[in-house]
């Protein structure tokens, strides 16, 4: 793939919070959210983050939205380099790049009728005449699968799907190159999910749209996404196009990841013979110096817990961190 | 067959609202025996939470009332019954795991007390009898150095850990019955797979019955033996999960199960689109008199529209409530 069809680099992005010293001069602690981080997301295609919670994987959606301070690294939009953005520059890329949060029902400001919400951005951005974002409000609603007539009514007349619809189309509202989308359906149920993942899929073939997408569930991911990074502990140990990755996943964190996924099609007492990962991840703050799943990895060596392994490229693209994942797992 | 440990039976539960009366729960009946699962599935608002606040006592009246039905553990009526023998009931025979474990804790307690609590008011031990019974509990539910941690605050533990202390202390006095409402939608996968070994492990040793509410057809695949799925108030299916799962009879259950993206270890390089079931849960002071899921049905039938199905067996141990099922099977 050409480098013109590269929408969004990442490089070696770092964000730790912390570590400053206080006014009786002694260090705080330096939580590593984020450790060295790098990938690419071709234009028009879904890019997924797995991990558990305190993987790093919001705080990776925040830096890339530049909504968290970035410690280190380079975020690339096309040829913008994002990270280096400050004051007014930054300001006016913005409209390049728009977040979709998880929770419809706080991201909404109560106090504002659904329209006025929708048109803030192009009101901010100064994008066209006054008269003009009328109808592209309009024009948005019915892209999102809300009636224009709508536009009146306040958030809390809204369905939880329906406030996220508004929340997509608060996103769309300033023709974004990019669509970071934190959690978008995780707070909504079975079968509303449904319907916002098969309008996002909709929206990117009409559009041409890219999406960052982070989730905690596989089985959306896996529907979603077209490449997916998995995240432990502020690093990425797998990335894989999203058949490699499923049929071959070679990460035994990755492997017990998809093992903990009830299935429909389980049979009871199946789960028992699947890998199982006791305990909870490390804290952020004092990492090991080693393989930082080590500690929980069900097939973990001496070498392991004494070196990191470095995330590395196998011949057909799958990238993995992991100093076994030539040998067959168990 | 020998009468089951909890039994409902058309039980009702009227909620008063200013939009009028909201039937919340209309005609449930379930059971649930020894050593058994019973998994309730269903989206947001359709009573899965309601009927295990029923069972509970523990439904708000003013403005909920049951209205009418019954609710028998083990014989015993639980409906009309006093405040302070409820209490008896309570945390004894029937235990509760609620749903949120960072707010159903209390914050100014540490965990060993707050486990400790309904033990000494159930079996009146002293205090240190209690304790040690609360760290043995904490020791069940795999909480490593359980007996530093009984002295640690709920904010000192991560929600998985949590959520071990509300199973802990719901199984504190070994209740017959173990009601799970929604026991991980708050944690992550892993450690969803490790609460739900857990509650099987719990369960193999001690025989308790458990009805689990979720969300998560998943979930109810590798835990449930039965499973009840509401909608708007009303059970619309119900049998063997298996059976169920792979031949379900009413459009409502096809729809959960098929709208939900399934992880496949063998994923095609097509992305089909995901079935939807179109618009939303009715609200409930509003039903109309025919089945309350034909609005979104795709297989509405005019009967629908005008009549309210009835569970009906459908195949061997499987009722559904629905007359687009009723009509296929009579062909």
């Amino acid at each position: 793939m050409s480098d013109q069809n590269i929408a969004l680099t990442v490089k070696n992005l770092k964000v730790h919070f912390g570590g400053k010293k206080n006014i009786f001069g002694r260090k705080s602690n330096t939580v590593h959210a984020v450790d060295g981080v790098s990938f690419e997301v071709p234009a028009g295609t879904t890019f997924g983050i797995v991990g558990e919670s305190g993987s790093g994987k919001s705080t990776t959606a925040l830096a890339i939205m530049r909504l968290v301070h970035i410690t280190h690294g380079e975020v690339t939009l096309r040829d913008t380099a994002l990270s280096a953005l400050e004051g007014e520059t930054l300001r006016d890329a913005r409209s390049r790049f728009q977040i979709v949060f998880q929770d419809p029902y706080s991201s909404l400001n109560p106090r504002k009728r659904a329209g006025a919400l929708v048109r803030e951005p192009l009101d901010l951005m100064n994008i066209g005449t006054p008269q003009e974002r009328e109808a592209k409000v309009a024009e948005l609603f019915r892209q999102v699968g809300l009636r224009p007539e709508q536009r009146v009514l306040f958030p809390h007349q809204f369905s939880g799907g329906q406030r996220q619809r508004l929340g997509l189309a608060r996103a769309l509202s300033t023709r974004p190159e990019l669509i970071v989308c934190d959690e978008p359906v995780s707070a909504l149920d079975v079968a509303i999910q449904a319907q916002i993942l098969n309008l996002m899929g909709d929206l990117q073939k009409k559009l041409g749209l890219t999406y960052l997408f982070i989730s905690h569930d596989l089985g959306v991911v896996q529907h979603i996404c077209d490449t997916v990074a998995v995240m432990y502990l502020g690093q990425i140990v797998e990335l894989a196009d999203r058949v490699s990755l499923f049929t071959n996943p070679r990460h035994p964190y990755t492997r017990a990841l998809l093992g903990a996924v009830p299935s429909v099609y389980g049979k009871k007492r199946d789960r028992r013979n699947r890998v199982r990962l006791q305990g909870d991840p490390p804290s952020p703050i004092n990492l090991p110096k080693g393989c930082r799943f080590a500690s929980r990895c069900p097939v973990a060596e001496q070498q392991c817990k004494e070196a990191p392994p470095m995330l590395e490229t196998h011949s057909d693209g799958h990238k993995v961190a992991c100093f076994l994942s030539g040998h067959e797992l168990s | 067959m020998s009468d089951p440990l909890l039994a409902v039976s058309d039980l009702v539960v009227d909620f008063q609202t200013r939009a009028g009366n909201a039937r919340v729960l209309d005609h449930i009946t379930l059971s649930v025996n020894e050593g058994e699962i019973l998994g309730i599935v269903g989206e947001s608002g359709c009573g899965k939470s309601m009927t295990a606040l029923s069972i509970m006592g523990l439904i708000p009246d003013p403005p909920g009332k049951i209205t009418s039905g019954s609710i028998k553990l083990s014989g015993q009526e639980l409906v009309g019954m006093g405040v302070d023998d409820l209490c008896k009931i309570r945390g004894k025979d029937i235990g509760m795991i609620f749903q949120e474990p960072m707010t159903s804790l209390n914050p100014v307690f540490t965990v060993g007390e707050q486990i400790a609590e309904s033990v000494r008011l159930h079996e009146g031990v002293s205090a240190k009898a209690a304790h040690a019974r609360a760290v043995d509990m904490l020791e069940a539910v795999e909480i490593p150095e359980a007996a530093a941690r009984a002295n640690a605050y709920p904010y000192q533990l991560s929600g998985g850990m949590r959520q071990r202390v509300m199973i802990a202390m719901a199984l504190a006095c070994r209740p017959r019955v173990l009601i799970a409402d929604e026991p991980t939608t708050a944690l992550d996968t892993t450690v969803q797979a490790q609460i739900f070994d857990l509650l099987q492990n719990l369960q193999d040793e001690m025989g308790t019955a458990i009805i689990m509410i979720t969300h998560d057809m998943g979930a109810i695949a590798e835990l449930a033996d039965n499973v009840a799925v509401m909608y708007a108030g009303s059970i619309v299916e119900m049998g063997k999960v298996d059976n169920v799962l792979s031949h379900p009879d009413h459009t409502y259950t096809k729809g959960l199960i098929a709208c939900v993206p399934h992880l496949s270890s063998s994923p095609g390089p097509v992305r089909e689109r995901l079935m939807e079931i179109e618009g939303v849960v009715p609200a409930l002071t509003d039903l109309g008199k025919g089945c309350a899921f034909a609005p979104r049905c795709n297989a509405v039938l005019p009967r629908c529209s005008s009549d309210k199905p009835v569970l009906l067996a459908t195949q061997e141990n499987h009722l559904a409530a629905c007359w687009a099922a009723e009509a296929e099977m009579a062909e």
